[in-house]
């Protein structure tokens, strides 16, 4: 097919291969570890301040503003300046706070998208761990964040910030639960956890389409749990600006704010990058039926493009959540979830592994 | 093998704790302080501590003549200002027995309206913010700026009008008032529904204020709570009904009364109150009579010898002025009575065992206006 | 089984209000045009203020450089703040009279409360309200202002 020549495969190859005749074979797992290690670092930092940017000139166009308008051209360069400051900034400690506990919270909370980020499949080829439990592993390491932000919310020594991790303490562990369970419906029908067999399983259909209703009910759950996930919009309980002030990040100070800042922005990107390869193919891209003409048109789409695109659908949406809603109270997040959310899953569960077991879907 | 010790609920302890809002806090939209005493997340008790931005206006104006006070009650609800300054003017004009120009009463009583308007559209959008809905505090904002350009156009000020003086007006209106104040009302009439669909209608939001914080109409007569926090408990106190003052007399508008006494309720009718000041507004915009826009006063104003009281309906709700007259061109004691004041000390006997987001909830829809509070 | 129904028909009406809400929000996200920022110092030059905006005082003087004030001290009484101070001097005019006159006219930016007493007792019109709104200084000297310009006189014909 025509996107196979946007395929990454060749030129990662070509690069081991070229490393593995010059060098050991030591150092080259050492180097290949520094390139991705790097590239990664890299991503994180630059799509993080992108995705700032992006939030805050889509906030302002729904509240019928410009945004931030007077640091380069139409702002772009507002949240370098933004991040330039924040690295510049004393690290604050106070006095009567857990030193150890406290200066530990921010790196577990970034720790956790730079082990998620290593999953997801950009492009053809373009992965750098494929595991054959690439799912569970996602599901797994996500929700190691969370120890972050209750470290965070304790170590503080503030009430407005124990109040905040415990939120989200109380919220993560419940929404983990749907987050799981929607991913265990569509791996029941992928029939098999490891992500780059279930984008490559989406060539002939996304998910969302090939799974009749469950599908759909399974998209729309992640959805909701995911933005519950990530602390974000009508569920940011735990850092309710105007009950908590900040939540449990109140007593943080300059690069240690910009962690905890910039790993809600990544934490948004994974669930909708998640999102994207689950439901809606990951790069593959968009196809209809048998128009022939437009199926082709749209191949010469190279895959990283379609995912950024797909990715970026969900991001607006997800931020269209946040600046609509008001905040919902803590325990009725939690009737959302185990009274709704739970009971829908159960059942959406069934209904997906009767479909499977019946051959129903397509 | 080791003996395990099973620890039942009931043996772990559990305190309370305070956790002070304010004197800087998001929700308190100013400089109020709240002692609250929490379990967990559960509300135990909330304590107001007030004088953050306390002014001494009342004890000023003891050292300044009759009109030179009216600019100092701008200062105390902001948000009601030119209420305040009716309310100054209507004592000293009792007092003196002036009739004021027909003229001046419609245009003061627009003005009250469209304040109201201004001061509502300003609690709603605050109120979608601490209730975590961002962007609605983008569209009042956006809304209320039409009011107060014809403020300015007008009288040249927005906020702080000082607009009526003893006697009248201190402008004659804009020869374009009339039909910017029409063009607003065309306007608001087609985003005011939008506010419903925004928040009003939304179950997150719904769920979040009704049946939170309750008021009886009772407790909200024995706690003196006025305006519309009072009449969400169904207790009839518009002064604009019951005491009618300049053009009230003459039109016909509805007092909203509630039945709930919740958040939900309080909310509901601020927003139908936009709706009846709308109405109001419509019935006087086309029949401002000619006229004077205030009667010739003397160059010193004395009151005579006494005390006189006039209230008015502001925005939060019943605002009076006591002034103790010793003949003198300076009143000998002043004492304002603020509906803020009131309505904040039932915080404490509403608030008991709801979550501290509900406290939120609460004191967004019983709009406080800080400076009103302290004086 | 009611039960059961009630609670699919609570999600779909829960669903229902939420979609109404992101539909208001989204038709000002798609209609950028409608925009209500102002950005201030790039539209300073469209920037028109109101004829009747209260900016400051100001006493404003005709082409041979006179003014209408008097020196008769009202404005300083009738304001509240004490944000107006007249010093006055004796002069002898050509019949050889003794006569007081103006010799400052001194205006406190930074206690004014911009409440227009003071313009609107003014006998003769001397002081009316300017519309500039840029009042930020480096020095709190420089909001002390003397409105009478250096070697004005007053008009003609104002009485005294």
């Amino acid at each position: 097919m025509a996107f196979e020549k946007y395929d990454f495969t060749p030129l990662t190859q070509a690069i081991h291969k070229a490393l593995i005749e010059n060098v050991s074979p030591l150092l080259t797992t050492i180097i290949e570890w520094t390139i991705i290690g790097v590239l990664f670092l890299l991503f994180i930092a630059i799509f993080g301040l992108l995705l700032v940017y992006v939030e805050r000139k889509v906030c302002a166009a729904f509240q019928q503003r410009l945004g931030p308008m007077r640091v380069g051209p139409w702002g772009l360069l507002q949240t370098i300046a933004d991040f330039v400051k924040l690295l510049m900034k004393e690290l604050i400690t106070p006095k009567s706070v857990d030193k150890f506990l406290y200066n530990l919270a921010p790196f577990i909370v970034i720790i956790v998208p730079f082990l998620t980020i290593s999953v997801i499949p950009f492009a053809p080829g373009l992965q750098a761990l494929d595991f054959d439990i690439g799912i569970f592993f996602v599901t797994a390491v996500s929700s190691v964040g969370v120890i972050g932000v209750l470290l965070a919310g304790w170590a503080s020594n503030n009430k407005y910030s124990l109040i905040g991790g415990m939120r989200s303490g109380a919220q993560i562990v419940s929404y983990e639960l749907s987050v799981g369970m929607s991913l265990i419906t569509m791996v029941i029908l992928a029939g098999t956890m490891q992500i780059s067999e279930i984008v490559e399983l989406q060539r002939g259909g996304w998910f969302l389409f090939k799974g009749h209703i469950p599908a759909v009910l399974a998209f729309f759950v992640f959805v909701v749990a995911g933005t519950a996930e990530t602390n974000r919009g009508p569920f940011d309980l735990a850092e309710a600006e105007s009950e908590l002030t900040a939540g449990f990040h109140t007593e943080y100070s300059g690069i240690k704010f910009a962690f905890f800042f910039l790993a809600e922005y990544i934490n948004l990107f994974i669930v909708s990058a998640m999102a994207t390869i689950v439901f809606l193919g990951g790069w593959m891209p968009f196809h209809f039926g048998d128009w022939a003409a437009f199926n082709n048109v749209m191949d010469f789409i190279p895959g990283l493009v379609w995912f950024f695109i797909k990715v970026f659908g969900i991001i607006f949406l997800i931020m269209w959540f946040k600046w609509t809603f008001p905040r919902l109270r803590i325990d009725q997040i939690l009737t959302l979830e185990w009274k709704y959310l739970l009971p829908i899953n159960l059942f959406n569960i069934l209904l997906m592994a009767t479909m499977v077991l019946l051959g129903w879907h397509w | 093998m080791a003996e395990i010790k099973i620890i039942t609920t009931d043996e772990i302890k559990t305190d309370e704790y305070l956790v002070n809002m304010g004197p800087q806090h998001p929700s308190t939209h100013g400089v109020l302080r709240l002692l609250v005493k929490l379990e967990g997340e559960i509300v135990h008790n909330v304590e107001p501590h007030v004088g953050y931005i306390h002014s001494g206006i009342e004890k000023m104006t003891e050292a300044l003549s009759y009109p030179q006070i009216i600019h100092l009650t701008d200062r105390m609800d902001y948000l009601s200002a030119h209420m305040n300054n009716e309310a100054v003017c209507l004592c000293i004009e009792n007092a003196l027995q002036v009739e004021v120009p027909e003229r001046v009463k419609y245009i003061r009583t627009i003005f009250d309206e469209l304040q109201r308007l201004a001061s509502h559209q300003l609690w709603w959008c605050a109120s979608g913010m601490d209730l975590g809905a961002l962007t609605a505090f983008f569209y009042g904002l956006r809304d209320r700026e039409d009011i107060l350009d014809i403020f300015e156009e007008t009288c040249g000020a927005r906020l702080t009008l000082n607009y009526s003086v003893p006697g009248g007006v201190m402008f004659d209106i804009h020869p374009n008032f009339q039909s910017k104040v029409k063009a607003f009302i065309k306007k608001f009439r087609k985003t005011l529904p939008e506010y419903d669909k925004l928040l009003t209608g939304n179950i997150i939001f719904q769920n979040r204020t009704k049946g939170v914080g309750v008021l009886s109409k009772e407790d909200a007569i024995a706690f003196g709570v006025t305006g519309p926090t009072g009449r969400a408990s169904g207790f009839s106190c518009d002064v604009r009904k019951h005491h009618p003052y300049s053009a009230y007399p003459y039109i016909k508008f509805d007092e909203k009364l509630g039945t709930d006494g919740d958040s939900f309720m309080r909310w509901k009718l601020r927003m139908d109150e936009m709706w009846e000041s709308l109405n109001i507004i419509e019935q006087l915009i086309d029949n401002i009579p000619e006229g004077d826009i205030a009667v010739k006063m003397k160059g010193v104003i004395k009151l005579p010898e006494g005390e006189f009281y006039q209230r008015v309906e502001t925005g939060r709700g019943e605002f009076g002025v006591y002034i103790v007259s010793d003949g003198k061109k300076n009143p000998y004691r002043v004492k304002f009575r603020s509906p803020g004041f009131s309505n904040l000390f039932t915080i404490n006997h509403i608030a008991k065992n709801w979550k501290i987001a509900d406290l939120v909830a609460i004191m967004a829809t019983f709009d406080l206006v800080i400076p009103d509070i302290d004086r | 089984m009611k039960s059961t129904i009630n609670y699919i028909a609570e999600i779909f009406r829960a669903i229902w209000s939420l979609l109404t809400g992101m539909k208001v929000t989204a038709k000002y996200f798609f209609t950028p045009w409608n925009n209500v920022t102002q950005q201030y110092p790039e539209n300073r030059d469209t920037l028109v203020m109101f004829d009747r905006f209260r900016g400051e005082v100001i006493m404003p003087h005709n082409e041979n450089n006179e003014h209408k004030c008097t020196g008769c001290g009202i404005c300083e009484i009738n304001c509240p703040n004490g944000s107006i101070e007249i010093i006055s001097k004796s002069i002898v005019n050509e019949e050889g009279k003794k006569k007081r006159i103006i010799d400052q006219h001194i205006y406190h930016l930074a206690m004014c409360t911009f409440c227009n007493l003071c313009v609107k007792t003014c006998p003769s019109e001397a002081i009316v309200m300017g519309q500039k709104f840029e009042h930020a200084y480096w020095n709190r000297t420089s909001m002390t202002k003397v409105l009478n310009q250096p070697g004005s006189k007053i008009m003609e014909g104002i009485k005294e």
